[in-house]
C-alpha cells in the first residue's frame, strides 16, 4: 500500500486518545493526529513510536483498518522505549511515523480457507487482518484463528476472542501453556492446534505470529498438515530503525525487515530462519 | 450397536492397521465412561491401561505438594492417553482427569504387551504409531519450557 508521507523520517504529533490496560505491563494505546486523519493502513503494518526524550521503537498496528480515526497499538513493557510508551496516559503527545512496510496478503486468501495462527502478544499484528476478513467474510472460506497464550491470565483480546468465538462462520480455538485444574480450555502449545483445525491444506493461506521460535514449530506444523510452503506467511520482528530501508539495522539475509517485511513468506526466508547469525 | 473392533478401526491412531491386528487389539479393549472430574489414572498407579479418547477432553497433570494441580497438556477426541504402559516399571508418571464427560476406549497394557511380544509384528506396528506421538508431545515440551511469551 503506498504511504503519503512528506518526510518518513519526521514524527508526527500524536496524542493519546486512549489508554487500555490489556495484561500485566500490556496497554493498548489509541493515538489520534493532532491535524488531520490517519494515513491508510494495511493490516500487518506497523508504526514508529517515539517516546519524547526517550527513544522510538517499531509497533504493530493492532486496530480496524477501514477505521482512520486513530491508530491502535498494542505495546508491552520489555524495554525503556516500550516501557515509556506503555506508560503514556491520555493526553500524552506521542511521535509517529508510518505506516511501514509489508502487511498480510489478504487479497492472496480470497476464495480460500485463512488459518491464523498467533503466540502470545502476536495476536496484536494479525487483529487488523481478522477486522478486514470479517469485513469481507464472503470472500473466504473457512477462517481459523489459533492463539497460544502462556497462561488463562495472558490471553490478549480475551473479550474479543470470546465474541469471535460465538460467530458462526469462524474458528476459534484458544490454547495455554500452563494451567491450574480450574481452566476448562486447551492446555498445550498452539503448535499442536494445527492438526485439529478443519481447513483444506491445498487451499489455505495461513498467517503466523508470535515469537520466532513459536513460528518456527508452527511452521513445521503448517508444512506437515500438508500447506505448501508459499501459503504461509510470517510477521519477523529486528531491530527496526530508520524503517525505510536505510540504515541496515533491520537486515534478514538479503532483504530488509521494515521494507521486505515485516510478513515474508516462507518460502522466501525458509532456509535462514533458524540460522542464529542473521 | 457397533462393536468395540469396529469403533478401533476409525480411530485415526489404527489406521490403515491390519485387520488381525484390530482383532488382537480388540479383544485387550473396553469401553469406559469418565464424568468430568473423575481421574482416568493418578500419578505413581500401575500404569496398566491406555486410553483412545473418543469424545471429551482430559487434562494431564502434576502435583507439588501445598498447591493446586499444575495442567500441562490437555487430550481430546482421537488422541491417545497414556505411554508409561509401554516401558518399566509400568508406573503414570502423572495424573490424568476427565475435564469433561469423556468416553474412551481403554486397552488393558498387560494384556496388549503380551500379545505384542508374542507377535512382533504386532509389535512392531504399536511402536511405529506411539514413536511419532511421543515425538511429537517431545517438541512441545521443548517449547513449552523455553517460555517464549515471558519477557526476554
Amino acid at each position: 500500500m503506498p504511504v503519503a508521507l512528506a518526510d518518513p523520517c519526521l514524527p508526527q504529533p500524536y496524542r493519546v486518545e486512549r489508554r487500555r490496560r490489556e495484561l500485566a505491563g500490556t496497554v493498548t494505546l489509541e493515538l489520534a493526529p493532532l491535524a488531520g486523519a490517519c494515513p491508510a493502513f494495511a493490516p500487518g503494518q506497523f508504526n514508529m513510536l517515539y517516546a519524547f526524550g526517550v527513544g522510538e521503537a517499531a509497533i504493530s498496528l493492532s486496530g480496524d483498518p477501514a477505521s482512520r480515526a486513530t491508530f491502535v497499538h498494542t505495546v508491552r513493557h520489555v524495554g525503556a522505549v516500550s516501557g515509556a510508551l506503555a506508560g503514556l496516559e491520555p493526553g500524552a503527545t506521542v511521535g509517529v511515523r508510518g505506516p511501514f512496510g509489508r502487511g498480510w496478503p489478504l487479497a492472496a486468501a480470497e476464495g480460500a480457507d485463512v488459518l491464523v495462527v498467533a503466540g502470545g502478544l502476536g495476536l496484536a499484528p494479525l487483529r487488523p487482518a481478522i477486522y478486514a476478513i470479517l469485513a469481507r467474510r464472503e470472500r473466504y472460506g473457512r477462517v481459523v484463528i489459533l492463539v497460544g497464550s502462556r497462561s488463562p491470565a495472558e490471553i490478549l483480546y480475551r473479550r474479543e476472542l470470546e465474541r469471535w468465538r460465538q460467530r458462526s462462520d469462524l474458528e476459534v480455538r484458544v490454547t495455554v501453556d500452563h494451567a491450574d485444574a480450574g481452566w476448562r480450555g486447551h492446555v498445550g502449545v498452539v503448535p499442536a492446534l494445527i492438526p485439529r483445525a478443519d481447513f483444506d491444506p491445498q487451499d489455505t493461506l495461513a498467517l503466523v505470529c508470535g515469537p520466532e521460535v513459536m513460528m518456527r514449530f508452527a511452521a513445521n506444523a503448517l508444512l506437515a498438515a500438508g500447506i505448501k510452503a508459499g501459503r504461509i506467511h510470517l510477521s519477523l520482528e529486528r531491530n527496526m530503525k530508520c524503517a525505510i530501508g536505510l540504515c541496515g539495522h533491520c537486515q534478514f539475509g538479503p532483504s530488509f525487515v521494515c521494507k521486505d517485511g515485516p510478513v515474508m513468506g516462507l518460502e522466501r526466508i525458509a532456509e535462514i530462519l533458524a540460522v542464529p547469525e542473521i | 450397536m457397533e462393536g468395540i473392533e469396529e469403533i478401533l478401526g476409525r480411530h485415526p491412531f489404527f489406521a490403515g492397521f491390519a485387520a488381525e491386528h484390530g482383532r488382537l487389539v480388540a479383544g485387550c479393549a473396553r469401553n469406559q465412561r469418565f464424568a468430568a472430574g473423575e481421574y482416568l489414572f493418578r500419578e505413581g498407579d500401575p500404569a496398566d491401561a491406555f486410553f483412545l479418547v473418543r469424545h471429551g477432553r482430559v487434562a494431564l497433570e502434576l502435583v507439588e505438594p501445598g498447591r493446586p494441580p499444575v495442567v500441562f497438556a490437555t487430550l481430546g477426541e482421537g488422541e491417545i492417553v497414556g505411554a508409561s504402559w509401554l516401558l518399566p516399571p509400568y508406573r503414570w508418571r502423572f495424573a490424568a482427569r476427565a475435564v469433561e464427560l469423556t468416553r474412551a476406549i481403554g486397552i488393558d497394557a498387560a494384556c496388549l504387551r503380551g500379545k505384542c511380544e508374542a507377535d512382533h509384528h504386532l509389535g512392531y506396528e504399536m511402536m511405529k504409531r506411539f514413536l511419532p506421538i511421543l515425538v511429537e508431545r517431545l517438541q512441545a515440551t521443548r517449547l513449552q519450557i523455553l517460555d517464549v511469551y515471558g519477557k526476554r
